[in-house]
């Protein structure tokens, strides 16, 4: 087959001048070479224009004063930055972003490389332990936030009257820091850690069984193997969790969002003292609700640092820990 | 680590697992199909009520909620469509066409998955404004139009089922390049470009971020912005919020409980070629 094409393709180049088909084949050859580019620029053309533009464009916009409404007011070198760095309230959102990170990423990749294992085992029902599982990250983030709200409610919440039957006196979810904390990383939690479960389920079961077989006849315990023969063969997969969910976790908007009641009603966002207001919360309340877009893209391109900086720590991090035993 | 079978404790910890992922969906329908004041008993309410076309009634009553449903449905439908269409054509060239620069434009395809493009929305918006897009439909529909993951599903799906020689045969006929992907291509991965478009229907009707800045919440929003303004007032009507996201769960679910093998399928297999 492959001759058959290179001399096809040869063919115009030698009996253009003879040929009765010429243009065809010119047409032909013509086909071959830029539509492939043709069907792939539409991936390049969006990209381009509504995510890297826009992006890069942040650098620009955060060196003005500019107001999302009556525009570019003029250059002001680094001014935003300087503002940025004595702002109180960017610190806070900074803290609150890696608190929050934390606390809703670590527990949860460790909780989904556990439940990994278990789905491993020789189970009945394979497909629906997984469809089960997955569930809850296909229900949008929207919705979730409204039946995690009620769960966390200070009255007439559904953990505080758990907290109640072991006399624990209830918690006020929303007022203090880190029960804030606490009841947003679970939300974020329960949409992804099945997610990442099926993602090292996936690894798991390309680790060639015989590796498990010799450490079984040395008499290695099943504790043992899973941290110095799964674990280690499933480092790629365990790197990219971690990259993605570093991504994704610094950029936390809807949970903390719609965790506060008054966020379509009273314009606050992210509690009503600030206490889980994340970094893309508060470049929302600059630029959408306060409209200073020069300091928005500020913080949005200081967070942008913040990801690549994370992610890189995370990634040398992790592959240090994972590649061990 | 296959040699031990499952016993029932593991079978009793996955099915308090199952119980936990199901557990706010089913509350959030017990809640909607109470009266409101129920919340304020001692014991939370565990069954469902008799209010449910109630307070669905008072959720299209507070918000236009058919035109957010409408809005929502077209959003995702168009973006689906266009996501299998491009996907599809440019999974096609990167699997089975030969161009310079292939393999690097590839990657470079990959590489865009991880650019944190959430953070451009301030230039996105006055783009949009500029444009005049602002509140209208199509601002969230074009730059969703095709994304990394669409182009990378298909790629994998026509790597693994259009034949070679099909390909080379129907070039050789002198078929375009269009018409191959037409007749040899897209047959041999139709149930892939199937799943990516329930797919992506899916991300783009629960999308949140973008449609609550571009468009405006009290005139023409998608579902999940609507959503979103149930919650507004001095007390929290947690009957009319859950409600309205039981509604608004009620397609994505409907989508999972037919297709849940080959998107869980899907997600594993893109883990492994990731």
């Amino acid at each position: 087959m492959t001759v058959t094409r290179t001399k096809a393709e040869a063919a115009p180049v030698a009996s253009v001048p003879s040929s009765p088909e010429p243009k065809r084949l010119r047409l032909n050859r013509w086909d071959a070479k830029y539509t492939p580019y043709l069907v792939i620029a539409p991936f390049f053309v969006v990209f381009g224009i509504f995510g890297l533009y826009p992006l890069v464009h942040t650098a620009w916009v955060s060196l003005h004063d500019w107001q999302l409404i009556d525009g570019n007011q003029g250059f002001v070198g680094l001014a935003n930055y300087a503002e940025l760095f004595g702002d109180a309230n960017f610190w806070n959102a900074l803290f609150n972003t890696l608190s929050l990170f934390v606390l809703s990423t670590v527990p949860q990749l460790l909780a989904a490389l556990g439940l990994a294992a278990l789905l491993d085992r020789g189970l009945r029902g394979r497909a629906f332990w997984r469809a089960g599982v997955l569930l809850p990250n296909v229900i949008s983030v929207a919705a979730v936030a409204l039946v995690f709200a009620q769960f966390f409610g200070r009255d007439f919440g559904i953990v505080n009257f758990l907290l109640g039957l072991v006399g624990i006196d209830p918690i006020d979810w929303r007022a203090e820091t880190w029960a804030s904390h606490l009841a947003v990383s679970t939300m974020v939690m329960w949409r992804w850690t099945g997610y990442n479960a099926l993602l090292y389920l996936a690894a798991m079961q390309s680790v060639p069984k015989d590796m498990y077989e010799s450490a079984t006849l040395d008499g290695a315990s099943r504790w043992r193997m899973f941290w110095s023969i799964t674990v280690p063969s499933i480092r790629p997969t365990i790197l990219f969790t971690v990259v993605t969910s570093t991504i994704g976790g610094l950029q936390l908007f809807a949970e903390p969002a719609l965790f506060d009641p008054g966020f379509a009603a009273n314009n606050s966002t992210g509690g009503s003292d600030r206490q889980f207001q994340t970094l893309v919360l508060y470049m929302y309340e600059k630029g959408f609700r306060l409209f200073d877009a020069g300091y928005a893209a500020t913080i949005a391109w200081m967070l942008f640092l913040v990801v690549l900086l994370v992610a890189i720590i995370n990634f040398s991090l992790t592959r240090r820990i994972a590649g061990k035993g | 680590m296959k040699s031990a079978k499952a016993g029932p404790l593991l079978y009793g910890f996955l099915v308090a697992v199952l119980a936990a992922s199901v557990f706010p969906l089913y509350y959030s329908f017990v809640v909607a199909s109470k009266d409101n004041s129920v919340l304020g008993e001692k014991l939370p309410p565990l069954v469902p009520g008799g209010n449910l076309v109630e307070n669905i009634t008072r959720v299209f009553d507070t918000v236009d909620f058919w035109l957010a449903m409408q809005n929502s449905f077209i959003v995702a439908a168009t973006v689906a469509i266009s996501n299998v269409v491009l996907g599809t054509l440019a999974g096609f060239a990167f699997a089975r066409l030969r161009f310079k620069g292939r393999d690097s434009l590839f990657l470079l395809v990959l590489g865009t998955a991880m650019v944190p493009t959430q953070l451009g929305v301030i230039p996105l918006y006055m783009l949009m404004s500029d444009l005049d897009w602002y509140g209208t439909l199509q601002a969230v529909i074009v730059p969703a139009l095709i994304g990394s993951f669409a182009v990378f599903w298909m790629r994998q799906a026509c790597e693994e089922t259009v034949p070679h020689e099909l390909i080379e045969a129907a070039r050789v006929d002198g078929c375009s390049v269009l018409r191959t992907f037409w007749h040899v291509g897209f047959p041999a991965v139709r149930p892939q470009a199937a799943v990516l478009g329930m797919f992506t229907f899916m991300t783009a009707w629960n999308d949140f971020f973008w449609p609550l800045i571009v468009l405006d919440p009290n005139d023409s929003p998608t579902v999940q912005v609507a959503l979103s303004t149930l919650a507004s007032g001095y007390y929290t009507d947690y009957s009319l919020m859950l409600a309205g996201a039981s509604l608004a769960v009620l397609p994505v679910i409907a989508i999972f409980v037919l297709l849940s093998r080959q998107i869980v399928g899907g997600i594993m297999q893109g883990a492994l070629k990731g």
